[in-house]
């Protein structure tokens, strides 16, 4: 009898693809609960009762102020009923005590944003942003990934490559200094490059549909443990997801569950 | 006093904003310049510390890695021209917003009442020196002079202290809330003159009937025992404006019709609505007998028909044409918005699933002098799909299904349709999910967003008199983050049963939403004075018929009302108690305890006159054109791949999500590439099951110049057959229709109001015609008859529109078929005749001409292909399948070939047509009801079996060379031409928009 993985995945305020992640942890074998980020100011639930924090895509409170930029000074201000911690103390607890958080597209955005990642430092001091395309649009296209195969990352482990789709307008990575960002490569923390077909990584647009720095499309922190990307696993799960299932011979399970897949693994033997 | 932060990119950051900016600068002003920069500017109107400011600009407010930021002083420098963009007072302000609960969180404080942020945009031009030049950048490029204010200043003229002056957008208001109240004993003139001056677009018959009413000796005995009398009050007037108008009441197609044919016939149809869209439902669910799959057709917020055993599927598409015209972004914005709270309002509350789009536009690339009031189609165009675009992407909701149709007199008005689906259980608490009943003594609440005087009397081209200080009432702005929040809530809410009915607030807001919902228990008392507001100052009657958006309506029972206003407030949102559901018989209003209104249910809701219509049909003298086969038919392919209604739209189809919630199984893309286009969308609404919804739609204004019986009846197949393309089972299908007219009622103004209104009288027949003979039920519909654009002597008048929506399911949606060929060696397919049906076409415009012989429908032999490639499809026998429409059969041919990157050869000389059709013909006829089908060679014998006796022809196959090779009648080549010339000639004309 496995033991079983919690994972929850947190909604409201213009969380969108909640209901997606959570079926994508189900198919990995975890236990999802979707949870309204009221539940957990309310003091109701509390993190630390999982393993696995997933933050979805969407839009936190319109990304009006910069993606995500509002959704982050929630998290690090908003106080839990009845609790002398906020919920940032609650996460991180959560980190500290080597648990899983992947943020995926505004997910990726806030765990940047509150300096969550890449925390090279461990002082959780931003470092590194998610900003406008070069194109200045939103762009809904599928891209091709490049799997650092040396990369902490434990959510991909044993891939080679992705194919996923992006949906964003501000997905365009960038590092405060050149010294971060070669930082970034030397510990191999930059997990996934945009790519052309034939995983070589690209600057150039559509395969490269932002202008991100050095083609990234995601990145770890130094446990591997946190990882973040504006692709977006939880849109391919299933064959059928697949912009060409029409055309190709594909396996039915979708190359997006592997990421779920070595998370709920990795905590069953770790954690 | 108010704080300026001003927050700019770091040198070296590229301004993605600015640079597109100076792109289309140049591109469609004709301007071109070295550089243009842009920052964000929030004046903070709250009392704040010094150092809490700081910590707000360097915390929500800017990005450290990529943004610096001054408070209250310029952080603009070597620029030569500067333009500050902030909104109107009164106009919502998302960012602004956002930023006061950013401050709140941060300072742990609420902001005191009339505190508040404002959001405005700097733009810094270098190498612009000419005010005159800004001045028309402002106000015909980055601004809207309706809801947006700008200041000009040269880089000499900006304070190098204290910036660009401080502006607060606040509304000021110092009139307290009164009810006027005024007698109706009056003459006709001066009757007239009430309605025009207020807006309330009443005739005088009705004039005459609330008249006649409110003298009535036991009607002013009644109301004198709430202390009125025999004067009407303010909100009773603008109550039965909003609930007699033509956008609540459809008083056109519930009219009397005196209608005659081309033969001298006369008939008078009482109600096209009942006659004709009602009828043909009931007539087809009559036919369906126990098969019937609808449940709730025509009486609630949208339609509702069976998907599964345990969920049904909900459908609405509505129309913001005026509101867009005025402002492109916020009426489509409130469009797409307004449309979800219909899905979400129908039944006891739905999941929304996904968003549809189709807009009739003139061309972006438009070169005349528009007549006064007029946006640049390429600025509607812009508007429009950036405000689709926010709405459906920031609420979570894929946008998989739509259309662009082109026509230079949709420059007068723009149609924007926008459809929405959902899904809700088949049972809910033990009892249907899609019936609600309000009960006595319910509690009326409203959730979601404030009350200002957004849209009071929706958006009218009345809005001259808008003035600096006044707030805006004739465009909205939606705010799809509230309106989210609103229905997490409300799911939560429904699953808990803490509500007994609910709808949205549209037209007429309150008026109009509590209004209907009363019709329940047939009475209502509502306190206005308990209504939140957004600012004070609004009037008892605005407070009533507001049209601020983000709003629901719910009935409340009185032992659940804390429980509902608790969970409300935990998931931060708005819900107030607005009074009680009565059975009194009675519209009761109060305001501060006094009664401001007392209208009996009966009159505000049947009292309306029925309007008498004259129509007569006269078929236009048309005739066929007389050219020559052109030469060469591989450049008139081209050109018309190239033409708007037929070109790529995937620049526009690229900024929706069409993915999100991870359900979209045929998108609107597709192909080798991913840029081919669909048919129509499958849709997997339930992530652990492969049922699929499809949806499609058909619409072809081309047609109506010839006749609009034809046009209908164009459109119904046109929805059918991207629906059946795909996959879509033919025998669980509904549709929705949505009209869009010029004003067809004969008047000063419309001396040809007896053609206009016997088009719509034709186009209701052929509906009722086709869904009957298709057994296809309409569920739901909108229509809007005032679409002309009319300012001095200048009029234009769209062409009749019908958007028919098709929505339906595929059992597996594993089975669905996409549109691009799949492998070198498959047969293709044509099913179908094709005549000589060119009146109206693509290729007869490319020509310059309209032609005569519209295409016309053959139902019975339609449904009966539709139902075999169902077969066909079901059995796995066909490998790509798409449907002839715009350009016929030369267009399906190409698309279908540079989609699945596979050349295609086929003889002219094999297909199912008359002798002696020419080969242009053959290639462009539009002819309906045919589809381009490729089998896989082996499935050759099974099906052609199936589709014995019928028209089915193998014209050719596919082939690995890649390129489109049609041979002529007598086998001599006619085009051989290559796929990246077809392909680049049908993805050039919108790539850059």
């Amino acid at each position: 009898m496995a033991k079983t993985v919690k994972a929850i995945v947190i909604a409201g305020n213009g969380t969108n693809c909640e209901r997606e992640v959570a079926h994508a942890c189900h198919l990995a074998g975890a236990d999802a609960d979707i949870v309204h980020i009221a539940e957990l100011l309310a003091g109701r639930v509390n993190l630390n009762d999982y393993h696995f924090l997933n933050l979805a895509g969407g839009f936190l409170d319109g990304d009006d102020l910069g993606s995500a930029k509002a959704g982050a000074n929630r998290l690090l201000h908003a106080k839990v009923v009845g609790h002398a911690e906020s919920l940032a103390g609650q996460l991180h607890e959560f980190i500290a005590a080597g648990k899983l958080v992947m943020g995926v597209c505004n997910g990726f955005q806030l765990l940047v944003k509150m300096g969550l990642l890449p925390a090279i430092d461990q002082d959780f001091q931003q470092t590194c942003t998610l900003t406008n395309n070069d194109q200045g649009r939103f762009e809904n296209r599928w891209s091709w990934l490049k799997v650092d195969p040396e990369s902490p990352c434990i959510y991909t482990r044993g891939l080679n490559g992705l194919y996923l789709p992006v949906r964003h307008g501000e997905g365009k990575f960038v590092t405060d200094s050149p010294k971060t960002l070669q930082q970034l490569e030397d510990l191999h923390l930059t997990v996934l490059k945009y790519a052309d077909r034939d995983l070589h990584p690209t600057m150039e647009f559509p395969d490269n549909p932002n202008g991100s720095q050095a083609s990234i499309a995601g990145i770890c922190d130094p446990t591997g443990r946190l990882f973040g990307l504006m692709p977006h696993p939880e849109a391919y799960i299933h064959r059928t997801h697949h912009p060409r299932w029409t055309r190709e011979t594909l396996p039915e399970e979708g190359m997006g569950l592997l990421l779920y897949r070595n998370a709920v693994n990795f905590i069953r033997k770790e954690l | 006093m108010a704080w300026r932060i001003v927050v700019g990119l770091k040198i070296g950051v590229k301004d993605a904003r600015g640079v597109r900016i100076q792109r289309e600068l140049k591109e469609h002003l004709q301007i071109d310049l070295p550089a243009v920069r842009t920052l964000d500017v929030y004046t903070v109107d709250a009392v704040l510390s010094d150092a809490e400011v700081e910590q707000v600009a360097a915390g929500p407010f800017s990005d450290p890695v990529i943004q610096e930021y001054a408070i209250n002083q310029p952080l603009a420098s070597s620029f030569d021209m500067l333009i500050e963009v902030g909104f109107r007072p009164g106009v919502t302000d998302n960012p602004g917003r956002t930023a006061r609960e950013a401050i709140q969180y941060l300072t742990g404080r609420p902001f005191a009442d009339g505190e508040a942020v404002y959001t405005s945009t700097q733009y810094l031009f270098s190498g612009l020196t000419d005010k005159v030049i800004a001045e028309k950048i402002a106000a015909d490029f980055l601004a809207n002079g309706l809801i947006q204010h700008w200041t000009i200043l040269s880089a000499d003229e900006l304070d190098p202290q204290g910036g660009v002056p401080v502006t607060v957008p606040k509304v000021m208001s110092d009139t307290a809330p009164t009810v006027r109240s005024l007698s109706l004993e009056l003459t006709d003139q001066e009757l007239l003159d009430i309605s025009r001056l207020g807006m309330l677009a009443l005739n005088l018959d009705e004039m005459h009937k609330i008249k006649r009413h409110i003298a009535d000796p036991q009607v002013v005995a009644e109301r004198q025992k709430v202390g009125l009398g025999s004067e009407l009050t303010d909100v009773e007037l603008e109550t039965l404006a909003q609930t007699w108008s033509e956008h609540c009441k459809h008083k056109i197609f519930s009219a009397k019709i005196e209608y005659e044919d081309e033969h001298g016939n006369q008939q008078v149809i009482d109600s096209l609505f009942k006659t004709y869209i009602v009828g043909a439902t009931d007539k087809v669910r009559e036919n369906l007998g126990k098969n019937d799959y609808c449940l709730s057709v025509f009486k609630d917020n949208a339609g509702v028909i069976e998907f599964n055993a345990d969920w049904s599927i909900v459908f609405k598409v509505e129309t913001h044409n005026s509101p867009s015209a005025l402002d492109p972004y916020g009426g489509a914005l409130t469009g797409i918005v307004g449309v979800n709270r219909d899905g979400v309002g129908t039944g006891m509350g739905a999941r929304l699933i996904f968003n549809t789009d189709v807009f009739c536009f003139a061309s972006p690339f438009l070169e005349k002098e528009l007549p006064p009031r007029l946006l640049h189609p390429r600025r509607i165009f812009e508007g429009v799909v950036e405000g689709v675009e926010h709405g459906g992407n920031k609420s979570g909701i894929p946008t998989i299904n739509g259309s662009i149709v082109f026509d230079e007199r949709f420059a007068g008005k723009p149609l924007v349709y926008c459809g929405t689906a959902a899904l809700m259980p088949r049972l809910l608490h033990e009892k249907p999910c899609h019936e609600k009943k309000v009960l006595v003594g319910d509690h009326i609440v409203m959730t979601g967003g404030r009350i200002g005087k957004d849209g009071i009397h929706g958006a009218t081209f009345s809005s001259e008199e808008l003035h600096e200080g006044s707030p805006v009432t004739a465009v909205q702005i939606g705010d799809p983050i509230t309106q989210r929040k609103m229905f997490d809530f409300l799911l939560i809410a429904r699953d808990r049963g803490l509500y007994n009915s609910i709808t949205d607030n549209g037209a007429g807001g309150l008026s109009s939403s509590v209004g209907e919902m009363a019709e329940d228990t047939g009475g209502l008392e509502l306190h206005l004075d308990r209504a939140p507001l957004k600012y004070p100052g609004l009037q008892p009657w605005e407070i009533l018929i507001s049209e601020a958006q983000e709003r629901m309506t719910l009935a409340v029972p009185k032992e659940k009302l804390d429980e509902f206003i608790t969970l409300a407030t935990e998931m931060d949102v708005e819900a107030t108690d607005l009074g009680n559901f009565t059975d009194s018989g009675y519209f009761h209003c109060l305001y501060e305890g006094e009664t401001v209104s007392y209208l009996s249910m009966d009159f505000v809701h049947e009292g309306v006159p029925q309007m008498v219509i004259p129509a007569k049909w006269e078929p236009k003298e048309l005739s066929e054109p007389d050219f020559a086969q052109p030469e060469d038919l591989a450049t008139e392919l081209k050109q018309l791949l190239s033409r708007l209604n037929i070109c790529s739209k995937e620049s526009v189809v690229r900024r929706y999500d069409h993915e999100v919630q991870a359900g979209t199984v045929i998108k609107p893309l597709t192909g080798v590439t991913n840029d081919g286009p669909s048919d129509a969308a499958v849709y997997r609404p339930l992530l652990d099951s492969f049922a699929g919804v499809v949806v499609s739609h058909g619409i072809c204004p081309n047609y109506s110049d010839i006749d609009t019986y034809h046009m209908m009846a164009c459109a119904i197949d046109e929805g059918l057959r991207n629906y059946v393309a795909v996959g879509g089972d033919i025998d669980h299908v509904a549709g929705l229709d949505n009209f869009c007219w010029c004003d067809p009622v004969e008047s000063e103004k419309t001396p040809d109001g007896k053609y206009k209104a016997a088009q719509l009288v034709r186009a209701n027949q052929a509906l009722y015609n086709y869904c009957v003979a298709y057994g296809v039920p309409l569920i739901s519909g909108k229509d809007s008859m005032k679409n002309d654009y009319q300012i001095g002597g200048t009029k234009i008048s769209i062409p009749p529109t019908v958007l028919f929506s098709v929505i339906g399911k595929i059992a597996d949606a594993r089975k669905a078929i996409s549109m691009d060929v799949k492998q070198a060696g498959d047969l293709v397919y044509l099913l179908g005749a094709t005549t000589d049906e060119l009146g109206g076409s693509e290729y007869y415009a490319q020509q310059g001409e309209l032609g005569s012989r519209v295409p016309q429908v053959d139902a019975e032999q339609a449904l009966l292909r539709y139902r075999t490639l169902n077969q066909a499809q079901k059995q796995g026998l066909v490998a790509s399948c798409h449907d002839l429409s715009d350009g016929g059969l030369g267009v399906a041919l190409a698309e279908s070939a540079f989609s699945g990157g596979y050349g295609i050869q086929v003889e002219l000389s094999y297909l199912d047509a008359e002798e002696s059709l020419r080969e242009d013909k053959l290639l462009f006829s539009e002819s309906q009801s045919r589809l381009l089908v490729t089998i896989h060679p082996e499935h050759k014998e099974s099906f052609e079996k199936l589709f014995a006796r019928q028209s089915c022809r193998c014209l050719g196959q596919v082939v690995d060379q890649a390129n489109l090779i049609i041979n002529g009648l007598h086998g001599q080549n006619l085009i051989h031409v290559s796929l990246d010339d077809l392909k680049q000639a049908w993805q050039a004309p919108l790539r850059e928009m």
